[in-house]
């Protein structure tokens, strides 16, 4: 690989990568993200080259792997190039298919996207799921495979550092502050007053990091983002820190991210061949280098200060943080922390300009968010919205709705931190202090969808149980605080809900959220607080009238099989896992509440014409019938 | 050193540059509730018993005392309501897992409180981190220190560095605040065989 010795060599470079591909070359691009890899998408890829070498056709097609499309939903997603045709749910065997049809000029309808009114859609770019989104960030990653620089270089990659490193630092400064653009890892810090923060610090040595312990449980955007377009985000770290004046970067990212830290090593190599790390960048004189961390898989090291002290090889511990660590953080040395996507975003408000970038967004929140929409919602993956967007948008217009016809109850927002939104504050629009405002925080962008059969109080002991786990315990607050809420959701889930519980939730709830050392314990009450605050009722049922109204909470539900829609089946009889059904031929079935374990198995299998098994929760429960009782035929059934 | 004043509950105080709130505070004789801090060691912000309020630019603010360091014309207030509020509830939490300890009763009843209205689970260690600390920054010997994250963190004595160092030293012991750290080293006395003069643990 030549060694490019200045913005002219990178340039001429681009040009000969141009000039050797044909943009109406077609070009067979699979998505072999974390989601669709899963699906086996390598497998897809194979099948793609022996079907292509079978048809002698090695010269003529390209075939790329690229990073995630976001609709992980429906993977393996494959997209044909140059006409942009989008498959979904691709499996191997449909790969000769799909090769023969697009050499006769054809389609193969059963694969492409389906409107709810049967209406195929064929390019990618007109699926709902991705009509309504701005993908600035994420867009790149469907054209880029992640193991060859020539691709990000190929669609202008680090032209934006070639332009920064022949600026004054002052000048890139000013830009990235006049585009306000605030810290995506949750805090929504303006990420410029950070780095003229760490620029001013006194000292010789400053460091910067890219944090990437995405440790939110559902959460994959920034996961994505590494492995997908990892140029990106070093693109955006070498412009940081030339402005900051720093000479040693960190990449923080996840020992349990396999892909993104194998990426992230050939991106790092990639570019040091070009010189683009290193010394003498681009023949600036500006000398940079990166180190990958790999974290040990504790989620409160995703918090600044912890991050930097298990950095430095000690256990990730949050320190009081006042003073910053822009001016005192790895071995006391001024440090700059930025999230992945912040990263990302930084060469694009460099070749775009601020006035580009805050152009999109609110007044208080500019450019877009990437969200990883997950649970009850029909089209689950990652999205990128511009800032403003209402959540109602997200969830049903992307997302496109509940699932089964069911009702949407609430959608949690800020990942275990965060809170739960209800129905009636669906026109929240995304932005950093509505989304506070409500009880609830932008956090790093998970975005959990919940429909009308979640359970408030479980939701809120699920994170609170995830929190006791992850705290790391250095404060009392946090650690014993946290572990009594948790005792006391445990008990009123389990139906042994005291009058005051609630109240005491808040109380225990406010102090933690007041004294708490970092903020994984000033932020943990929010799923407690937020569901109180939103959904007491349910809170009430579970406590009073020892009622699970979603009927999740397993101590205060019962199977119940209705005697009179009971046809002798003998289903629910054989399947049950616990032997807990009597019952026979022509004898109505009973479940014996002893030794049934509540799995629901009973209820699954029913078929829905008879519809005899039902949850019952908060009221007694009938009289079982008398061994021996012969069903009631239904009318039309009898012979 | 340029003196710095401040105001801690209605009363000026003359500070030096650097100092801590709850060093400023202790100098004027006023006293802030601690369990985790310790003057010879580096302040660690555990125990957050030390919380006060500040009011700077007329805007309110909850912080740890014994990190916090003084600025010039910082209002202080180290028993306001949402202070107290703060303690009364984390000696109720700690009362909890060290219930009787002597310190612990003392501030308890300060603040009004003879119960706790959680369950009894002891483990009669507050994990403020004293004694780990002494052993690293001052004795500079690691012998002790934490295990396990969250409600499973513990204090432990490593017993090859500690069956060397801690029987001519236990100058941590007196650190305990709730007294438990000698009953805790002696439940940490790991039987060894001796070989040619050199110990080896099973």
């Amino acid at each position: 690989m030549p060694r490019l010795n200045s913005a002219a060599d990178l340039e001429r470079l681009r040009q000969e990568i141009l000039a050797q591909r044909d943009p109406n070359k077609p070009c067979v691009t699979i998505c072999s993200g974390t989601g669709c890899h899963a699906y086996g998408s390598e497998k897809v890829a194979e099948a793609f080259i022996k079907e292509i070498q079978r048809n002698g056709l090695q010269e003529k097609v390209d075939i790329r792997r690229t990073g995630c499309h976001g609709f992980c939903e429906r993977g393996t997603i494959v997209v044909i190039f140059p006409e942009e045709i989008c498959y979904l749910r691709v499996k191997p065997e449909d790969i000769p298919e799909i090769i023969s049809k697009t050499l006769e000029g054809k389609l193969v309808d059963r694969l492409l996207y389906e409107d709810g009114t049967g209406q195929k859609v064929v390019h990618e770019g007109e699926i709902p799921f991705y009509k309504h989104q701005s993908r600035i960030v994420f867009g790149s990653n469907r054209f880029i495979d992640p193991k060859n620089i020539n691709d990000y270089i190929a669609r202008g990659g680090y032209s934006a550092l070639a332009k920064v490193l022949f600026m004054a630092p002052e000048q890139v400064l000013e830009e990235v502050k006049r585009a306000n653009l605030r810290g995506r890892g949750g805090g929504g810090f303006p990420a410029g007053i950070k780095w003229e923060a760490t620029r001013n610090a006194p000292g010789e040595i400053k460091y910067v990091i890219v944090n990437a312990d995405e440790g939110d449980p559902g959460a994959y955007m920034d996961r994505s983002l590494l492995e997908g377009n990892p140029h990106s985000v070093l693109e955006g770290l070498i412009i940081g820190a030339y402005t900051i004046g720093s000479h040693q970067g960190f990449i923080y990212v996840r020992q349990e991210y396999p892909l993104a830290v194998e990426n992230l090593a050939v991106a790092l190599e990639q570019a040091r061949e070009y010189r683009l790390l290193g010394t003498n960048i681009l023949g600036s004189g500006f000398d940079f280098d990166v180190q990958v961390h790999r974290g040990a898989g504790a989620f409160v090291s995703g918090e600044s200060s912890a991050l930097m002290t298990a950095l430095e090889g000690r256990v990730g511990e949050p320190r009081p943080k006042y003073i910053r660590t822009a001016v005192s953080g790895i071995w006391q040395r001024p440090s700059n922390l930025n999230n992945v996507e912040t990263w990302a975003t930084v060469p694009l408000i460099i070749n775009n300009g601020a006035d580009w970038f805050t152009s999109i967004g609110t007044e208080g929140s500019k450019g877009t968010k990437i969200f990883s929409l997950v649970g009850k919602v029909n089209n689950t993956g990652l999205v990128e919205v511009p800032m403003g967007m209402t959540l109602k948008e997200v969830v049903f217009d992307i997302g496109g709705g509940i699932p089964k016809g069911k009702k949407f109850k609430g959608v949690q927002t800020g990942g275990p931190s965060g809170g739960v939104i209800p129905e009636g504050l669906l026109d929240t629009p995304i932005d950093f202090d509505e989304l506070t405002k409500v009880g609830s925080m932008m956090g790093s962008g998970g975005m959990i969808v919940m429909d009308e059969d979640t359970c408030m109080v479980d939701v809120a002991r699920y994170f609170l149980n995830f929190l006791a786990e992850e705290s790391c315990g250095k404060c009392i607050p946090c650690r014993e605080g946290i572990y009594q809420m948790l005792k006391i959701l445990n008990r009123i889930g389990a139906g042994d809900g005291r009058t005051g519980d609630i109240e005491q939730l808040e109380e225990i709830g406010e102090v933690v959220r007041d004294a708490s050392l970092c903020a994984l314990g000033t932020t943990a009450p929010n799923p407690v607080l937020s569901t109180i605050r939103y959904f007491r009722d349910e809170y009430e049922a579970h406590i009073k009238h020892k009622r699970c109204p979603a009927g999740v909470c397993k101590e205060l539900i019962a199977y119940y099989i209705q005697p009179e829609k009971c046809q002798a089946c003998l289903i629910c009889l054989r399947n049950c896992p616990a032997e807990a059904i009597t019952g026979g031929k022509n004898l109505v079935h009973t479940i014996d509440q002893d030794k049934c374990t509540k799995c629901g198995v009973c209820l699954e299998v029913c078929p829905p014409r008879f519809d005899a098994v039902v949850k019952l929760s908060g009221i007694a429960l009938p009289e079982p019938v008398p061994p021996g009782t012969e069903v009631i035929r239904k009318r039309g059934r009898e012979k | 050193m340029s003196d710095i004043a401040l105001t801690i509950n209605d009363t000026e105080v003359k500070a030096k540059e650097g100092m801590t709130i709850l060093e400023a505070a202790q100098s004027a004789s006023i006293n802030i509730p601690t369990l985790c801090h310790h003057e010879k060691l580096i302040p660690y912000g555990a125990c957050r018993l030390c919380t006060v309020e500040i009011i700077r630019d007329r805007r309110s603010r909850l912080v740890t005392s014994c990190v916090y360091t003084v600025e010039d014309g910082l209002i202080v207030k180290t028993e306001s309501e949402p202070v107290v509020k703060i303690r009364k509830m984390l000696l109720e939490l700690i009362w909890a897992i060290a219930p009787g300890a002597q310190s612990i009763r003392e501030y308890a009843t300060k603040y009004g409180i003879n119960r706790t209205k959680f369950e009894i689970e002891p483990t009669f260690c507050i994990l403020c981190g004293r004694c780990v600390r002494y052993c690293a920054e001052i004795k500079k010997k690691n012998a002790i220190g934490f295990i396990g994250r969250g409600i499973e963190r513990r204090v432990m004595f490593f017993p090859d560095i500690a069956a060397e160092e801690c029987p001519k030293c236990g100058e941590c012991f007196p650190l305990c605040p709730t007294g438990v750290l000698p009953s805790n080293y002696a439940i940490a006395q790991m039987p060894y065989f001796t070989w040619e003069g050199k110990k080896y643990f099973i």
